[in-house]
């Protein structure tokens, strides 16, 4: 569905301030694939997603959108951009109408959808986003942090994106607000069937979630395959500072115990079916 | 998308012009734009575009990244121009309908031209080469005597370094919020004037918001660290004179006494 074909970006180019933010990367995305980017501070995650729907142009190569060059002379980024939402890090900054419902129906709108169906539009996202209504007609600037990212994550929402890029949504939540961000992610993909690429920091996050988890490092693909695989490569993991889930260490332990288990585990679920089986408990 | 403005900014390079003292380089500016309006002669524009062609050769800056300054004036540089010679009294060259446009006209606009971009280059090569921080302890120390007339030295030179510092910040902001909006679909480009003022909203209003936060947090954090203004403050690094500052004065005062001797 999207290709990146030998992207390549670097920033000033051609001045004392230049910098490589990636080099060659190359990678197929399929329809209703759940990918996790992850990758260590400065390492190009941001970069790299601004080029999958056009905001940004690569220094080399070119993406693909079902098949078509998106930097084509001819090609229609704007709608481009009403199939491949982006949210972007901390989005509740983007925020500015008057009304929250206002605010969610700006992207329906500059679709060029009528009044009455981006605000159809809108409060399903909204209702999606799991905002409570009685806030659909307040100001934006009267929300709390998270309810402000619920309601900016609606207003990417409301376009009803085929493909679904999220750059770190839980960054500065709590713990509480962390999960319920996440599990809307998840359930977006069930009942849309939306591809969505997670940009994160936590590999617990992405291995819970995550078809394939892609790992960029210093600018450069290290792995994009199933998390499993991923997760086999601990100690590559550690060197790019990123460490493996603390599901995967436990099992490390476990074995070093003497107690045989999957070493490749990530999640909790994994992780307790694994020792149960090892304790022989049915 | 909005990185063309180059005033204000830091190119980070090592060379003389970087190293001189900042009170040297504000002078030098200083007398680089008198220069400018006490000239009326070839010569001396000959003169004064040899003498910005060597500091920014010195500067090692690249010419490309100073004249993506010029970008910001070219509207105010085509009226300008523009008025000049078609609003000038003289031989006439030839006519536009009510408009005529004279060789004075023409020469007065070529220079006025020159001057403009001169000005402007001028002043970028001193932010281009001088840190805000630089700049402003320069500021500081030049109009230190102006404290003894109550101006309060310090706060303005604060204040401006301050404003420095952020014009790249909302410059980057702005970008940001500009990729946010065009993810949702924002058209900042098309459309007749009305259109594209409305479709600022969505960019100003997140920008003004973020630009007062930021404002309240740095304020917070400088009291937080029990900034109290500028008296008994002392300097990290204070300013000290190097001989090339003085090499640098004198060839400052040579071209500044040879434009006035060829003034006319
Ligand atoms: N506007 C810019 N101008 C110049 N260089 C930049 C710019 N933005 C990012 N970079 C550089 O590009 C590289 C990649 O940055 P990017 O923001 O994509 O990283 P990231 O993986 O998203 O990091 P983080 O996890 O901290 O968000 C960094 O080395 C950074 O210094
Ligand atoms: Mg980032």
């Amino acid at each position: 569905m999207i290709e990146a074909r030998n992207l390549t970006h670097i920033y000033n180019e051609g001045t004392a301030m230049e910098s490589c933010a990636f080099t060659d990367i190359s990678f197929t995305i399929n329809k209703g694939e759940f990918i996790g980017l992850i990758g260590h501070t400065g390492s190009g995650k941001s970069t790299l997603i601004q080029h999958l729907n056009g905001l940004m142009r690569p220094t080399a190569g070119t993406v693909y959108f079902e098949g078509e060059d998106i930097f084509a002379d001819k090609y229609d980024l704007r709608a481009l951009r009403g199939k491949v939402g982006m949210v972007f890090q901390y989005p509740e900054y983007q925020l500015f109408d008057e009304t929250v419902l206002l605010d969610v129906m700006f992207g329906p709108l500059n679709m060029g959808l009528s009044k009455d169906e981006a605000r159809e539009r809108a409060l399903s996202a909204l209702r999606l986003s799991g905002l409570s209504e009685d806030k659909f007609e307040s100001s934006p600037f009267e929300l709390s942090g998270g309810q402000k990212r619920r309601a900016a994550i609606a207003g990417v929402l409301s376009m009803e994106p085929e493909v679904l890029i999220l750059d770190e949504p839980a960054a500065g939540l709590d713990p509480g607000g962390r999960n319920e961000i996440l599990e809307l992610v998840a359930n977006l993909r069930k009942e849309r069937n939306i591809t969505i690429i997670l940009v994160s920091h936590s590999m617990d996050d992405v291995a819970k979630y995550a078809d394939r988890i892609m790992v960029l490092n210093k600018g450069r693909l290290a792995f994009f395959d199933e998390p499993r695989a991923v997760f086999s490569h601990v100690e590559e993991l550690e060197e790019m500072g990123l460490a493996a889930p603390q599901m995967t260490y436990l099992a490390q332990k476990l074995n070093k115990a003497g107690i045989s288990v999957d070493p490749a585990i990530s999640t909790v679920e994994e992780a307790k079916a694994e020792i149960l089986k090892a304790f022989n408990v049915k | 998308m909005l990185r063309d403005i180059t005033l204000g900014q830091y190119y980070p390079v090592d060379s003389v012009i970087h190293r001189l003292d900042p009170r040297t380089k504000l002078a030098g500016t200083f007398v680089f734009l008198v220069s400018l309006f006490v000239t009326k002669s070839i010569y001396g524009y000959v003169l004064a575009t040899v003498f910005l062609a060597a500091v920014i050769m010195m500067s090692r800056v690249p010419v490309k990244f100073i004249t993506k300054g010029l970008k910001a004036i070219v509207v105010l540089l085509i009226i300008s121009v523009s008025f000049n010679i078609f609003l000038t009294e003289g031989t006439p060259i030839f006519t536009l309908g009510p408009l005529k446009a004279t060789w004075e006209g023409l020469q007065t606009a070529g220079f006025m031209g020159i001057r403009l971009i001169y000005l402007v280059v001028g002043s970028s090569i001193l932010t281009l080469t001088t840190t805000p921080n630089q700049l402003t302890g320069g500021l500081e120390k030049s109009m230190g005597f102006l404290r003894k007339i109550k101006v309060p030295v310090h706060e303005i030179a604060m204040m401006m370094s301050i404003a420095l510092r952020f014009i790249p910040i909302l410059v980057e902001e702005t970008d940001k919020i500009m990729k946010a909006q065009t993810a949702r679909g924002a058209d900042f480009e098309t459309g007749g004037l009305v259109k594209k003022a409305k479709a600022m909203i969505p960019l100003l209003v997140p920008l003004f918001i973020s630009a007062f936060r930021r404002a309240s947090d740095l304020a917070m954090a400088m009291e937080a660290r029990c900034y109290h203004g500028g008296a008994g403050r002392t300097k990290m690094k204070p300013l000290k004179y190097h001989k090339r500052d003085f090499i640098a004065y004198v060839i400052l005062l040579l071209y500044l006494a040879a434009m006035i001797v060829i003034k006319k």
